[in-house]
C-alpha cells in the first residue's frame, strides 16, 4: 500500500533533486572568498555586483539580453503572420511551412547549429551580432508559432462573423477583435523564446562563438580557468529570470492549456 | 466581400501576401542552411580553410572506423539509459502531477519550465559543484557520519548520467503532460470500484491507456539526450564524449566542417527515423 504519504515522498524527492543544484549554486554565490564552499563561508553579495562591474561580464550580459529581445521579436514577427494565414485560409503549403518551423525544436540542436554555421560561413556573415539574432529567431520560431496558433484556434468565430455582419472591414476586425484575443498568446510565445534564447549556447557558439560573447558562452569559456562565485551569481540570475517570466506567463495566461497543447491537437 | 471564416481557399494574390515574409525567412534561413550542410558533407576538407567543392563519400566512410563506432555505440547506450530513467520516473510523476489541484499544478509547471530553460552550461556547472569535494553532497554525508571524508564524484559516468537525466526530465514530463492531463479520470475510478488497488489500477489502466505516449516519450527523450553536447565535457571524462561532442569538436575546433556535417546528417537521419516512428505510432493510435 503506497498511499498518500508514498505519493508525497515521491513527489518531494523529485522536487528535491530538481532544486538541489539550484540551491547549491545560490549558496556558493554568496561566499566571502573566491573558493566555492557549500555551505558558504561568510556572506557577501559583491559577486552579483561584479556581473555589472566587470567589463567582460557586463558586456556578455548586454549581448545576451539584446540578442534575446531582438530574436524573440523577430521570431514573433515570423510566427504571427504564418499562424494568422493558417487560421484564416486552408492551404496545404502553409501547413508544410508550419511543420518546417517546428523542425529545429524536434531535432537535436547541434544539427541546426551546424546548418547555421555552414550557411553563415558560406554567405559570409559568420561572427556577426545580427547572425546570432537571426539564427536564434529561426531556431526558436517554434515557440511563438505553437502558442499563437493556439491563440487563433481559441477565437470564437461567431464573434468575428458578428463584427463582419455589422460592417467592420477585415482590417478593423483584426485590430479590434482578433488581435486583442490573440495578444496574451503572442506575449507568452515571446516570453518562451526570450528565456530560451538567453540560455542558448550551441547555436550562438557555432555562428559567432569567438566574436560575440553571450553569458552562457562566457561562463563556459571561464570554466576552463576555474570556477568563480561570479559564475554562480550569473546562474542564480538566470534561474530568477526564468522563474519570474514563467511565473508571469502563468499569472496572466493559461499555462496548463498552453502546455497541454504543445503536442498533437493542432494538427 | 471577404469573410473571415476559415476553410476557404485564398483567391487573389493579395490573400497570399501575409505568408510571403514568414515563408521567405524560413526558406532562406532554414532550408538553405540545411541544403548547404548536406552539400558540404560531400566536400573535401581543405587544411586551413573551410572546404573545397568536390564529391566524396570519404566523410561518411570515416564512421566505419573503430573509434567513431565506439563513440556512436557509447552515445546510443547512454541516451537509451537516460531515456529509460526519465520516462520511468517521469511517467508516474506526470500522472500524479495531473491529479493535483490546479494551483499546485501551475507552481510545478513554472518550476519545471524554469529548469527546462536552463542552459547546459549552467546545469553542468551546478551539478559539478554539487558533486565536488568542497561544496558537494559528500560534505553532507560526512556531517551525518556516513562518510569518512569528502569525496569528489565528478567527472565520471554517474555524474554525466545524472546531469543528462536532469536536463531531459522536465522535457519528458512536459511531453507526457498533454496525454495524461486528458486521460479520463473515470477509467481509474471504475477500475478501483471493481476492486483493483490504486497501484494495480495505475499499472493496468493508466499505463495501458498511455502505451503510445510512453513509447513516444522514450523516443523523444532518447533523441533529446543524443543532442546533449556540453555535459560530457563538463561532467564526463574524454572516454565519455558523445557523438554531439565530436560534431562540435570537428566543426569548430578541428575546422573540419565536411566531416562535422556528415556526422550531423547521420545523427539527423537517426533522429528523423525515430521521430517518424513516433508519428506512425500516434497515427495507429488515432486509427484504433
Amino acid at each position: 500500500m503506497i498511499g498518500i504519504w508514498g505519493i508525497r515522498i515521491f513527489m518531494s524527492a523529485i522536487g528535491l533533486v530538481l532544486a538541489a543544484p539550484l540551491v547549491v549554486i545560490a549558496g556558493v554565490a554568496v561566499n566571502e572568498g573566491r573558493v566555492l564552499y557549500f555551505p558558504p563561508r561568510g556572506f557577501n553579495l559583491q559577486w552579483f555586483a561584479d556581473i555589472l562591474r566587470d567589463d567582460g561580464w557586463s558586456g556578455a550580459l548586454l549581448n545576451s539580453v539584446s540578442i534575446a529581445l531582438l530574436s524573440a521579436t523577430l521570431a514573433v514577427s515570423i510566427a504571427l503572420p504564418l499562424a494568422y494565414f493558417l487560421w484564416r485560409w486552408r492551404v496545404r503549403y502553409a501547413a508544410a511551412l508550419y511543420t518546417l518551423g517546428t523542425a529545429p525544436f524536434v531535432l537535436p540542436p547541434v544539427i541546426s547549429a551546424l546548418g547555421f554555421l555552414a550557411f553563415w560561413a558560406t554567405v559570409g556573415f559568420y561572427g556577426d551580432f545580427v547572425t546570432v539574432v537571426i539564427s536564434h529567431a529561426i531556431f526558436f520560431v517554434t515557440l511563438p508559432m505553437v502558442t499563437i496558433t493556439l491563440g487563433f484556434q481559441s477565437i470564437d468565430r461567431g464573434l468575428v462573423e458578428a463584427a463582419a455582419t455589422m460592417g467592420a472591414t477585415p482590417g478593423q476586425i483584426f485590430r479590434s477583435v482578433i488581435f486583442p484575443l490573440v495578444r496574451p498568446y503572442i506575449v507568452s510565445g515571446f516570453a518562451f523564446a526570450f528565456v530560451l534564447s538567453l540560455n542558448e549556447y550551441i547555436v550562438a557558439y557555432m555562428v559567432a562563438g569567438f566574436t560575440v560573447e553571450t553569458l552562457p558562452i562566457k561562463i563556459f569559456n571561464s570554466l576552463r580557468y576555474g570556477y568563480t562565485p561570479v559564475m554562480a551569481a550569473v546562474a542564480v540570475v538566470f534561474v530568477a529570470v526564468a522563474l519570474l517570466v514563467f511565473g508571469l506567463v502563468a499569472r496572466f495566461g493559461n499555462l496548463p492549456r498552453l502546455l497541454g497543447a504543445l503536442q498533437g491537437q493542432d494538427r | 466581400m471577404s469573410s473571415l471564416a476559415s476553410g476557404a481557399r485564398p483567391k487573389t494574390l493579395g490573400d497570399h501576401a501575409p505568408v510571403l515574409y514568414p515563408a521567405l525567412m524560413l526558406l532562406v534561413f532554414f532550408v538553405v542552411p540545411f541544403g548547404i550542410m548536406v552539400t558540404v558533407s560531400f566536400f573535401q576538407r581543405v587544411p586551413g580553410g573551410f572546404y573545397d567543392p568536390s564529391f566524396t563519400f570519404d566523410n561518411y566512410a570515416r564512421f566505419l572506423s573503430a573509434f567513431f563506432g565506439n563513440v556512436l555505440g557509447f552515445s546510443l547506450g547512454l541516451s537509451a539509459l537516460a531515456a529509460a530513467i526519465c520516462v520511468g520516473l517521469g511517467f508516474p510523476f506526470t500522472y500524479l502531477l495531473t491529479r493535483l489541484e490546479r494551483r499546485r499544478q501551475i507552481v510545478w509547471l513554472v518550476f519545471l519550465l524554469s529548469v527546462l530553460s536552463l542552459s547546459e552550461v549552467i546545469v553542468g556547472f551546478a551539478w559539478s559543484t554539487l558533486l565536488s569535494r568542497s561544496a558537494g553532497l559528500s560534505n553532507l554525508l560526512v556531517a551525518v557520519g556516513l562518510l569518512e571524508q569528502p569525496e569528489s564524484w565528478s567527472p565520471g559516468f554517474a555524474a554525466l548520467l545524472i546531469g543528462m537525466c536532469y536536463l531531459a526530465f522536465p522535457y519528458t514530463v512536459l511531453l507526457l503532460y498533454p496525454t495524461l492531463v486528458r486521460l479520463d479520470r473515470e477509467l481509474v475510478e471504475a477500475a478501483m470500484t471493481m476492486g483493483a488497488s490504486p497501484l494495480r489500477a495505475f499499472f493496468t489502466v493508466v499505463v495501458g491507456a498511455s502505451r503510445n505516449a510512453i513509447l513516444s516519450g522514450l523516443i523523444l527523450a532518447f533523441v533529446f539526450t543524443l543532442g546533449i553536447y556540453l555535459l560530457p565535457q563538463l561532467l564526463g571524462r574524454p572516454q565519455h564524449w558523445t557523438i554531439s561532442v565530436m560534431i562540435t569538436d570537428q566543426a569548430v575546433l578541428q575546422s573540419n566542417l565536411p566531416f562535422g556535417a556528415a556526422m550531423a546528417i547521420f545523427l539527423m537521419l537517426v533522429s528523423l527515423a525515430l521521430v517518424g516512428l513516433t508519428l506512425l505510432l500516434g497515427r495507429r493510435k488515432a486509427a484504433a
